[in-house]
């Protein structure tokens, strides 16, 4: 379905398959002080994990360092590729960015923001081919999207847009979708049905997913593994069961609360003290 | 929904036919209208007779036909390309702003070009250019200074930090505005000898245009348009954000620079032929916007046509209204402009329901 999916090219000396993302030791300042504080994370091809974190842990911080968009003190990998080794074109093949709450440009419809997103297969100052049509007319079809195409993206509901920037992302033609906070703005309905929209796509088109959330039991349930960053530093990873811990969220979150085992997850439940 | 094959936001070729529909009846109406009004058809035929191995007869007499040729051509030519460049500048900063509001004029461009070119005027650069025409240093001056004056607006509105709003940079170019003014009032106080000379540049050099000011603008006007036009699918990216264009493969920043030098540089090439005309290049974007589409391939080729066509049919009415006098243009924009900005919001509104 989409064109110009390549098939990524293993860093020469690494042993055995390259991980999809592979950062080590990623330190980002923002204005002088530290957001993240040597990062180490890997995430394998075909798995996704979700970066948990309270807020200010610098979850968005270390999607967008492995989206390219902010360069920091470390290495990442894309790949096995470093990602300061990729063009910028090159790289948007290779991953895709949905923001927590994108731009909606006023006027424009569906099948234009989708087109956006063959950008990096269109030259620099040329103009989109039959294929990146085809291509957006794919996308939009495996959506459910179809209908949509003529209509203006500001009139579509939150759930709506949600699998438009999917959509885009898609369009993009990436085997790495980084997804910054992709429910937050959905009622648990369409929280619901992006993930589990998310979760099709992963498998359907061998997809890698990062993702970061604030929701912790659904978090648990889509993501293969949880990351829980606190003060700019991994403090727990692994399954969801390994991180979503009472001692652990109390420390880091400083919440009191109970976790009660569940058939795709642990489901975490917020107490009152008194 | 019946399912028709949806294609992208292109330019409709009725719309382009409509834009070169509109320069070609402002060109005849331009020439035709004036104190001596000339026929429309023998106009056209005198104007074809201008391209190579035409031969018509227009029936003009051998001075009409130098009304037409050298008084009223150039003046209009030169108002379809400063409506042009008014026009596709201001949909060019409302892209590269993000900012619906943006404009020459809102953004302090325009004023920071005024006082360039009054500081070359009362050094001298343009003495004699009343008479003489244009000279070849009032473009480079109004260009430095609108440069400077958008890079001043776009800090100081900056400074309101990251999450800035659209009317954060507005009120910055309103105080930068503000700052050349007085300036330029305060230069004019000082040097009272020239204020005739910038007054008459002021209020409108489009009374004055000769084919001199004609061939000084086109380079200028050639160059703006070829680096926007090319980066028309661009801006269409940077609209969703910088973040999702540099995801998406662009030097968002890059990109930026590039289109504010072009965007100024025919600011100050508009400015410097014809003085502060205000209004088109919010007007013409904002129209073209709402007929036409919102993507830029569609605005910025036909906010070019129909900024032009709309400058040069208001400098009709700017020396017909009250013949023999002229009012000078800007102000013919300005009231205009006014309540058609107000109809449009209106209308917009309307659309939106």
């Amino acid at each position: 379905m989409s064109p110009g999916l390549r098939p990524p090219r293993p860093h020469p000396g690494e042993a055995g398959p390259a991980a999809a993302v592979r950062v080590r030791d990623l330190r980002v300042e923002l204005g002088g002080s530290p957001i993240l504080a040597g990062v180490d994370l890997t995430v394998a091809v075909g798995e996704w994990v979700t970066v948990i974190g309270p807020n200010g842990a610098g979850k968005s911080t270390l999607l967008r360092a492995v989206g390219g968009l902010l360069a920091g003190d470390g290495e990442v990998s894309l790949f096995g590729t470093p990602i300061r080794a990729l063009r910028r074109r090159d790289r948007a093949r290779v991953v895709a960015t949905v923001a927590q709450s994108p731009v909606v440009p006023a006027g424009m419809s569906v099948f234009d923001y989708v087109l956006l997103g063959r950008t990096p297969y269109i030259p620099p100052l040329g103009r989109e081919s039959a294929a990146d049509l085809a291509t957006v007319h794919d996308v939009l079809d495996g959506l459910d999207l179809g209908g949509f195409g003529r209509r203006e993206l500001a009139t579509l509901s939150g759930g709506e847009r949600q699998r438009v920037f999917l959509a885009r992302a898609l369009a993009q033609g990436a085997t790495l979708l980084l997804l910054d906070e992709p429910t937050s703005a959905l009622d648990i309905g369409h929280q619901q049905e992006v993930l589990e929209l998310v979760d099709q796509l992963r498998r359907e088109h061998d997809l890698t997913v990062l993702a970061t959330m604030h929701d912790l039991s659904i978090a648990g349930e889509y993501a293969d593994r949880l990351v829980l960053l606190a003060d700019g530093r991994v403090a727990a990873a692994g399954p969801p069961e390994e991180v979503l811990t009472e001692s652990l969220l109390a420390r880091h979150y400083r919440a009191h609360v109970r976790v009660i085992p569940g058939p795709h997850g642990p489901h975490v439940v917020p107490l009152r003290r008194r | 929904m019946v399912a028709a094959p949806t294609r992208p936001a292109g330019l409709r070729k009725r719309w382009l036919l409509a834009g070169f529909a509109a320069v070609l009846v402002a060109l005849v109406a331009g020439v035709s209208l004036g104190p001596v009004n000339l026929p429309p058809g023998s106009v056209a035929a005198e104007l074809l007779n201008l391209l190579p191995g035409v031969h018509l007869d227009s029936g003009l007499t051998e001075r009409e036909v130098a009304i037409v040729v050298e008084l009223r051509l150039p003046r209009v030519v030169l108002g379809l390309l400063v409506g042009a460049l008014l026009a596709l500048a201001g949909g060019c900063y409302q892209g590269v702003f993000r900012n619906p509001l943006a404009d020459p004029y809102l953004l302090g461009v325009a004023a920071g070009a005024g006082f360039a070119v009054t500081v070359a005027i009362v050094l001298g650069a343009g003495a004699g250019g009343a008479l003489t025409g244009l000279p070849v240093t009032i473009p480079l001056a109004a260009f430095v200074g609108s440069l400077g004056a958008v890079v001043l607006t776009y800090l100081l509105g900056a400074a309101g930090g990251r999450d800035r709003s659209p009317a954060a940079l507005i009120l910055a170019g309103v105080a930068v505005s503000a700052f050349f003014s007085a300036g330029q009032t305060y230069l004019l106080q000082q040097h009272s000898d020239t204020i005739q000379q910038v007054y008459s540049w002021l209020l409108g050099r489009l009374a004055t245009a000769g084919w001199h000011d004609v061939w000084l603008v086109l380079p200028y006007f050639v160059l703006t348009a070829v680096v926007v036009l090319l980066h028309r699918r661009e801006l269409d990216v940077l609209s969703v954000g910088d973040d999702e264009a540099a995801s998406l493969g662009l030097h968002p920043q890059r990109s930026r620079y590039l289109l504010i030098a072009a965007a100024s540089l025919g600011t100050a090439a508009a400015v410097s032929a014809s003085g502060l005309i205000g209004f088109v290049g919010i007007i013409v974007p904002h129209t073209v916007r709402l007929l036409a589409g919102a993507s830029h391939r569609v605005i910025l080729p036909l906010s070019m046509l129909f900024g032009g066509a709309f400058l040069a049919l208001t400098d009709v009415v700017a020396r017909t209204a009250a013949a023999p006098a002229e009012i000078p243009i800007g102000v013919v924009t300005a009231v205009l402009g006014g309540p058609f900005f107000v109809l449009i919001l209106r209308t917009a509104r309307r659309v939106g329901q």
